[in-house]
């Protein structure tokens, strides 16, 4: 078997090393190494969007990463996106909105709505659905979620 | 499902990968983006004994004009091609092809070169890579070659690569003011697989369109240049008559694969009338 490789990433704002078999996906690295489980492994094979975080800034599959192949990265998590006792205002918007039941695809969701903001602060509804496509909910019907995003722009927007 | 184990090593300069590249011969493979790899991999439909990253190469991280041709490099990721102004003004039909390249997740770390290696049969930027008149700057450790785009993608998943050869650069004829592009893709959903898509090029001087290039997904192994549609529409108006005409041609000689996501005949139809709007919306736009 191949040697563990050191990694050292900045995640959340906090420099974090850690050992990796080079096969090990950056999904399993962050929940089994780094004990981050907001990540979650759905497809893992980069269909579903339920492990989406970020790398450098912009969205990204982190069941389609190796943590040995990202040593030096900025990643962040949806555990850095408000403090313990806070929610960010999307998160706000998600709880206000019932736009999660089981809650296993909502910080992919998040995270895509996330950077869908810093693009488009202020998108129409047919935008949102275009901008969410890529992330799968089995229990929601979407329709919430939608809902969610375009209250958390409205907020967005008025905190600026 | 996990990938099998395999070794790893991030070489610093493309001399270093390409080291790595001829020692490992027909068991490495090159990781850029990993946007096409590594779902095969966690598959395990492709098991590399070594994965040779390119990701710590800045010197393959490039967009630039050289010539008649816009540059890219081989770390040159999808995202950043389509927001580049460079790309919008010189190649406005591959910025319009890259929104359809995969969801906005894919694109910020998928690159133009890896999805042109790896050879998917409906991969978007093949059938741009044709119309653009594409130079593929081939590399190995003991020289370079290029190859054109259209001696590039021999079947599904099968390019001109040869063990220890990686796809360094590609390079794309820049388009010129007076030309009109479209590209359009069906599929089963936005930013899922393509089911079928038509990428069309037109030289418009005075009038008469003075070169065409048309390309499509779903009409045979790989992407192919449409030449009977092509022939029909050189040194003609584009009017509804030449646009009847090469659709026509193009429907004769479609070899549309049956798969999952459609049959044969039904993916034909589609094409057809994917490339009667796309000239049309060609000659529209501006
Ligand atoms: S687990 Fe990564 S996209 Fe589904
Ligand atoms: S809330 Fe259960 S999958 Fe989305």
């Amino acid at each position: 078997m191949p040697e563990k490789i050191e990694v050292t990433l900045t995640i959340n704002g906090e420099t974090r090393r850690g050992l990796a078999e080079p096969r090990l996906l950056l999904a399993d690295f962050l929940r089994h190494e780094l004990g981050l489980m907001g990540a979650h492994i759905g497809c893992e094979h980069g269909v579903c969007g339920a492990c989406t975080i970020l790398i450098d800034g912009r969205t990204a599959r982190s069941c389609l990463h190796f943590a040995v192949a990202l040593d030096g990265a900025v990643i962040d998590t949806v555990e850095g996106l408000a403090g313990p006792d806070e929610l960010h205002p999307i998160q706000e918007a998600f709880h206000q909105n019932h736009a999660l039941q089981c809650g296993y695809c909502t910080s992919g969701f998040l995270l895509t709505t996330l950077e869908f903001l810093r693009r488009n602060p202020d998108p129409d509804e047919d935008e949102i659905r275009r901008a969410l496509t890529n992330n799968l909910c089995r229990c929601t019907g979407y329709t919430n979620i939608v809902k969610a995003v375009a209250e958390a722009a409205a907020a967005l927007r008025a905190a600026d | 499902m996990k990938p099998a184990p395999f070794s790893f090593c991030a070489p610093g300069d493309l001399a270093g990968v390409l080291e790595a590249l001829a020692a490992n011969g027909e068991d490495g493979r090159i990781l850029a983006g990993g946007q096409s790899l590594v779902p095969l991999m966690n598959l395990r439909l492709v098991r590399p004994e070594m994965l040779i990253s390119i990701n710590r190469c800045s010197e393959l991280d490039y967009l630039r004009l050289e010539g008649d041709s816009l540059v890219c490099g081989a770390l040159v990721r999808q995202a950043r091609a389509e927001e580049s102004d460079l790309v919008q003004e010189e190649c406005p039909l591959l910025a319009m092809a890259l929104p359809y390249v995969g969801g906005q997740a894919n694109r910020n770390r998928g690159t133009i070169c890896g999805s042109l290696a790896h050879g998917d049969p409906l991969a978007e930027l093949s059938a741009a890579a044709l119309v653009l008149d594409g130079e593929m700057r081939i590399a190995a450790r003991d020289g370079q070659r290029t190859v054109a785009a259209e001696d590039f993608f021999l079947d599904g998943l099968t390019t001109a690569l040869q063990p220890g050869e990686m796809l360094a650069a590609v390079a794309f004829q820049r388009q010129g003011g007076d030309e009109r592009s479209a590209f359009l893709e069906m599929g089963n959903r936005e930013h899922g697989f393509a089911v079928a898509a038509v990428a069309t090029r037109l030289g418009m001087v005075g009038g008469r369109c003075e070169f065409a290039r048309i390309a499509m997904l779903g009409a045979g192994p790989t992407a192919r240049r449409i030449r009977a549609a092509e022939e029909i529409l050189t040194d003609s108006e584009v009017d509804d008559a030449a646009i009847e005409r090469a659709v026509t041609a193009a429907h004769d000689i479609i070899e549309a694969p049956s798969d999952l996501h459609a049959d044969g005949e039904f993916r034909r139809h589609v094409l057809t009338t994917l490339l009667e709007r796309a000239l049309r919306q060609a000659m529209a736009g501006e």
